[in-house]
């Protein structure tokens, strides 16, 4: 078999890897702050899709879309926050699960009403449009654009939790949030910041896969799937757990539709099973 | 109730409606042992559903057999699938136990969207024979599905009914209460004694037993199934039946299926967002009606005859 083109499907596989990480990372954070499965996650990745074909449709430009989409995003995640999850503080941690998946039907459908059942086209800006040629190798510009800009925000997020007093709260509230209520923190605003926050790396993380994967209103599901996947994998509540869980997914799907395509999804639900049987917790998991 | 039900036929004005309630009104109790009894939220109860319905459909395709026979088959596909399935999802509790069962639900979708020479993939499976319901050496009963709604009633409801009652029995039963026990602390019933494991994983079964009945008898309904039996909107729908119904009751999720159902007969009338109503009102609630309308109703009763002792 062809070298470069293996090397190109693991190249591919891990930039796809990507975007379930930056999926996986938003749904870790949530649920390790709040306790909150985010089933809308989905649905927040599809909407961070048509704002970056909104945004592009009014300013012509995919950087600008880049910037805006999280923001928006992230805006409409503080509005949920607010008013749809804080009152289910203190109850069953199914209500949030059930309440968000709710959400996500709803979302979806408001999409199909405002935009169509058909989905919208969204193609990579000019200056990344062709492939990078090395020797043999042909890669997409985007591609490699999007992985690069997936592994930055991978990075600066882990280096926001680690090197910031906020980013301290965070990690201390998901240890033990009693604790941090104590100490006199204010844990509503830090709950509603991380909330946004994991909604806003999920937009994103929709605005950028757009030009590759295409913008429709189902896009959500089965990106969720996978995310859920990857926390099982990977471990939910573990960082680089989360991001190996991405990437080891992203390589086995895009390494199976090379040789068997039609088992590619079977592939990595079998992935799932496997971790299930020999290391319940996920791999670099503990506890749950 | 069961006169309710028989009544049900002469008055709800879609005669097929009635038979519809049935057979969700029995997948939703099915999904229901998972979550009211056992505390299991199961996202992906639409793999069983879905299995009765192809197991029931294939054998009835391809060998003619007794119509009960064929149902068999259908609940065996899925009650066996249910144990595999089972036995991985029960590696992991609450919130993960749920992303399990909903990747399950996926795959095994994608199985048998990829066998599609044998299930008809995308374009589902058409022209499942009915035949006639013998009783040997006594009669030949045409049932007839959808083109004799009035018939297929009767025989559904028996089945039904007798599922009910199945059900009923298992959760009054010592097992029901273990379940429930299990569902308020895991712990407490494994420091007595329980293999809480093993009980769990026979009430996944028993949930996938009747859930498979319920696809069967849908299969047997409309002539024509399709891979959405399977599919995460119908895993998504008959939890929001249950939750509309009320999980803490035992008819509740029935009756949940009930409203649902003529809800989205009278809204699809005028529009096709059906789905975004149904979200929202499954958020109202959420939010607001955790115990659902039928366990909003039976606390209001219970309320009002507690106060006129007190």
């Amino acid at each position: 078999m062809n070298t470069t083109l293996i090397v190109t499907q693991i190249l591919t596989g891990v930039v796809g890897g990507l975007v379930y990480v930056l999926l996986a990372l938003g749904l870790t954070l949530i649920f390790g702050l709040m306790r909150v499965v985010n089933f809308a996650h989905g649905a927040f990745y599809m909407l961070g899709a048509y704002t970056a074909v909104v945004v592009v449709g009014l300013t012509g430009s995919f950087w600008i879309a880049l910037v805006v989409v999280p923001i928006v995003v992230g805006a409409g995640g503080l509005a949920v926050e607010r008013g749809l999850i804080r009152p289910l503080y203190g109850r069953s941690d199914y209500d949030p699960l059930l309440l968000t998946f709710g959400l996500s039907f709803v979302l979806v459908e408001l999409v199909k009403v405002v935009f169509g059942k058909l989905g919208k086209p969204f193609s990579a800006p000019p200056v990344l449009a062709d492939a990078l040629v090395l020797g043999s190798l042909y890669f997409p510009k985007y591609l490699a654009f999007m992985g690069l800009a997936a592994i930055v925000v991978v990075v600066a997020l882990w280096l926001f939790l680690q090197r910031t007093d906020l980013g301290l709260t965070i990690r201390a509230g998901t240890q033990d949030s009693i604790m941090v209520r104590a100490l006199g923190v204010d844990f509503d605003r830090t709950r509603a910041i991380v909330f946004a926050l994991g909604i806003a790396l999920g937009g994103l993380a929709g605005a950028l896969n757009a030009p590759f994967a295409g913008v429709n209103p189902d896009m959500g599901l089965q990106i969720l799937i996978f995310a859920f996947v990857t926390v099982v994998v990977g471990g939910l509540g573990s960082y680089w757990g989360a991001v190996a869980g991405g990437l080891l997914i992203g390589v086995v799907y895009s390494l199976t539709s090379l040789f068997f395509p039609q088992f590619a999804q079977v592939a990595v639900f079998s992935l799932m099973a496997l971790v299930l049987l020999v290391r319940p917790t996920g791999l670099l998991g503990s506890g749950g | 109730m069961a006169v309710v039900l028989a009544l049900l036929i002469l008055v709800v004005p879609e005669k097929t409606l009635a038979t519809q309630l049935l057979v969700f009104g029995l997948f939703a109790m099915s999904f229901n042992i998972l979550l009211g009894y056992a505390g299991l939220l199961s996202f992906g109860h639409s793999t069983f559903f879905g299995l009765g319905a192809y197991g029931t459909a294939l054998v009835l395709k391809w060998w003619h057999p007794h119509v009960l026979l064929a149902i068999t088959a259908g609940v065996v596909l899925a009650g066996a699938t249910a144990l595999v399935i089972g036995w991985f999802c029960l590696r992991r509790r609450r919130v993960y136990f749920s992303m399990l069962t909903l990747a399950f639900n996926q795959m095994v979708f994608f199985i048998l969207f990829q066998a599609s020479n044998v299930t008809g993939g995308d374009d589902g499976l058409r022209g499942i024979p009915l035949p006639d319901f013998e009783i040997p050496f006594v009669a030949s009963i045409p049932i007839e599905g959808i083109h004799n709604p009035f018939s297929f009633y009767y025989f559904v409801l028996i089945i039904v009914l007798i599922c009910l009652l199945g059900i009923e029995r298992l959760l009054s039963s010592p097992f029901g209460s273990v379940l429930e026990a299990i569902r308020e602390s895991e712990e407490r019933a494994r420091a007595v004694g329980y293999n809480t494991n093993q009980i769990l994983l026979l009430a996944f079964v028993f949930s996938g037993l009747f859930a498979g009945v319920a696809g069967s008898l849908y299969a047997l309904f409309f002539g024509f199934i399709g891979l959405e039996t399977l599919g995460w909107v119908t895993a998504g729908v008959v939890v929001m039946m249950a939750i509309l119904g009320g999980v803490g009751t035992f008819v509740g999720p029935f009756v949940g299926a009930a409203i649902y159902l003529v809800l989205q007969e009278y809204v699809s009338k005028y529009t096709d967002s059906w789905q975004l109503y149904a979200g929202a009102i499954f958020m109202a609630c959420v939010l607001f009606f955790p115990q659902g309308v039928w366990g909003s109703v039976v606390r209001m009763i219970e309320s009002r005859s507690t106060g006129a002792r007190g």
